[in-house]
């Protein structure tokens, strides 16, 4: 529970060369895609553990990018109600609540303070002038106590967007090129190219592009390429109040990242590790990564995803050889004539 | 304690169905044979309230799974059309070279009718692009199509015998490409039940297409010239009966979607069709009976058909379930690393 994924150990490296084009590290994506001089590979780094939930990212990709309503309903599991990310949901907030030990939300950082006294003092009330409640108390009333001790929640909010992985599979399977990459390394769909295949849907690992109803074709987070050409940050990451969604260069995002980390081990949060940040990952690295302080499928990410085409060549192999053999098998059953 | 009332790790060690019932209600089908084992312990594993990581394909079952038998059916027919025609069969090639022809026509309408944009079918011809399989797909079906096409007329017309032999002799070059890449196109997917089993599936697919050209050519032609056929049949029920077992041996877990529900169902009758049809095709061959030898092959046809079904839904019941992703991927990530 408390390891990092982030020492995750690299898978062996079969060839070099091909590596560098169906799986393992690429650090010039642009450029193996064909673009000469490409600006610097831009991304996201969401820093989880000051996520509040607001879903203003939400709102913001639905109004700047005008992806349609996909539906207005109540999940009943939690303040979740927008589900997952889909053809028209590019940024997707979820929401964990947990319930684990009293004392062990380490994530909190500031065990020491009151954030219900801190909250009083702010409003100027005549409460705020009430002797402070014991944290223990005030836990005991929000969280109800487990047979075996106590407990209390904490609440896990993240917002999840399209990977823009290194090696993507979606553009890797896409048969019209309606995929592409982009010269700031990300992967973005041409709406007018795309004939609605579906082949990218299944072959995302992690589940994030779809195909849109009433419409045909597929549907995702461009990281938002008409704003990166005239210089402006994505609306999800202008939008978001606490900098959870950071926008930045991918070298310096990392950089960034792993400094947080440094810091929140420092200061006892020993859960918190990056997610797909790593170019040794299954996917040669995210563009767009995250600070997680639990496992990636409590968040609803894989824990350890692999690009689809990192196998193709061995498929094209078994495939070749099947062919062969049943080739042969055509050829022995017409050696011998029926008597 | 209520639904909402998530465990620290999410839906960890609470049991599958539990997670279920905290995910969307119907989501599942979880059906075990009856008495049969569990192939691996029941999985613990945490879920973002069940719910799936992957998207499943967006396929039409009766589109995709139809492309997949009758571009199977079609490129072993070419096989049969060739020998047919090499060895002086005349109505064993010229079914073999309608089945084909027909066949493949058919998979085409169901793959341009799939797309979400059928107009822009031809959007897949915009570009040569070695890692869509879809792409090369599409490029090979463009110059086997033409092939079977022209092998066909001309052996009904009876004209232009010159280009007719040598149209069905490409066409059989490129047959077995035709039959065993759908499965190259359905592995190179995160689909876990897919992917996991692309060493075998061309295998079963080749086994499966050849079954059914087989059983075709036993309902259509007459049983004086069906014997490369009835042999067809037999070896080709032995590979995908094989490849079949062996692919779900090697899967672990991620076999556990074809033995489970309706894809089970469809499997367990694909193998009894696949080795009864072979075996009474036999029988046929040797009592030189025509009904029979419809029948052998209606049955051959039938279970090639299922199992491309079958192979269909399991991959998309895998996918729709969280389990067969992440405890796959933990395991991978425990697993000692040299």
């Amino acid at each position: 529970m408390t390891h990092s994924d982030a020492g995750r150990t690299p898978r062996p490296e079969p060839d070099e060369t091909r590596g560098n084009q169906l799986f393992g590290p690429q650090p010039n994506v642009a450029g193996a895609a064909g673009y000469p001089d490409a600006p610097p590979r831009m991304g996201f780094f969401t820093d989880t553990t000051v996520c509040i939930g607001c879903k203003a990212c939400e709102v913001a990709c639905k109004e700047w990018n005008a992806v349609p309503e996909d539906g207005l309903e109540l999940t009943g599991m939690s303040y979740d109600n927008t589900q997952g990310l889909g053809a028209d949901t590019w940024r997707h907030v979820a929401f964990i609540e947990q319930r684990i030990p009293a004392g062990r939300d380490s994530a909190a950082g500031h065990p020491d303070v009151d954030v219900f006294d801190a909250a009083r003092g702010l409003g100027g009330s005549p409460e705020a002038t009430a002797p402070a409640t014991g944290t223990a108390a005030l836990a005991g009333q929000i969280s109800p106590v487990s047979p075996d001790g106590r407990t209390e929640l904490r609440w896990l909010m993240s917002s999840d967007v399209c990977k823009h992985c290194t090696h993507a599979a979606c553009l890797d399977v896409c048969p019209t090129g309606s995929l592409f990459r982009t010269e700031f390394g990300t992967v973005v769909v041409q709406q007018d190219i795309c004939n609605g295949c579906g082949y990218c849907v299944p072959a995302c690992p992690y589940g994030v592009i779809d195909q849109r109803r009433g419409d045909g074709r597929a549907w995702k987070c461009t990281l938002c390429y008409d704003r990166l050409g005239t210089g402006l940050e994505p609306a999800c990451a202008k939008a978001c109040p606490t900098d959870s969604i950071q926008f930045g260069p991918l070298d310096e995002l990392r950089e960034r990242a792993a400094d947080r980390v440094a810091r929140l081990h420092v200061s006892g949060v020993t859960e918190a590790r990056l997610y797909g940040e790593s170019p040794d990952d299954g996917v040669g690295g995210d563009g767009a990564f995250f600070l997680l302080l639990d496992e990636p499928e409590v968040y609803g990410l894989p824990p350890d995803p692999v690009v689809t085409t990192r196998d193709l060549p061995d498929m094209w192999r078994h495939a070749a050889v099947a062919a062969v053999s049943l080739a042969a098998l055509a050829v022995a059953s017409f050696v011998r004539r029926p008597r | 304690m209520t639904g909402s009332d998530v465990p620290r790790g999410g839906v960890r060690g609470a049991a599958f169905g539990r997670a279920a019932a905290m995910a969307q209600a119907g989501r599942r089908r979880r059906r075990r044979g009856r008495g049969e084992q569990a192939m691996v312990p029941e999985a613990q594993f945490s879920s973002y309230y069940g719910r799936p990581i992957l998207k499943k394909p967006v396929w039409a079952p009766l589109d995709i799974a139809g492309y997949l038998y009758l571009g199977g059916l079609s490129g072993a027919s070419s096989l049969l059309a060739a020998g047919g025609h090499v060895t002086g069969r005349p109505a064993l090639a010229r079914s073999a070279k309608l089945a084909a022809a027909g066949g493949i026509s058919l998979s085409l309408v169901a793959l341009v009718h799939d797309l979400g944009r059928p107009v822009r079918f031809l959007n897949m011809l915009r570009v040569f692009k070695p890692t869509s399989p879809m792409n090369l797909g599409s490029w090979l079906l463009a110059g086997y199509v033409p092939l079977t096409m022209a092998a066909a007329a001309s052996d009904v017309a009876g004209r232009y015998r010159l280009v007719g032999s040598a149209a069905t002799g490409a066409a059989a070059l490129l047959g077995p490409a035709v039959t065993t890449y759908t499965a190259v196109l359905i592995s190179d997917t995160a689909v876990p039940s897919w992917h996991e089993g692309h060493r075998e599936l061309p295998f079963v697919f080749a086994g499966s297409g050849a079954t059914a050209a087989a059983g075709l050519a036993l309902a259509a032609a007459p049983v004086a010239q069906t014997g490369p056929a009835r042999r067809l049949a037999l070896l080709g029920a032995a590979l995908e009966l094989g490849a079949f077992q062996l692919m779900k041996r090697r899967m672990g877990l991620m076999a556990e979607p074809y033995e489970e529900g309706g894809p089970r169902a469809l499997l367990r009758s694909a193998e009894i069709l696949a080795a009864g049809g072979a075996a009474l095709a036999a029988f046929a061959g040797r009592r030189r009976s025509r009904p029979l030898a419809a029948v052998a092959g209606a049955a051959l046809l039938t279970g090639s058909a299922a199992l491309r079904f079958g192979v269909f839904h399991a991959g998309v019941a895998s996918a729709e379930d969280p389990k067969y992703t992440v405890v796959p991927q933990r395991e991978r990530l425990r697993a000692p690393t040299d």
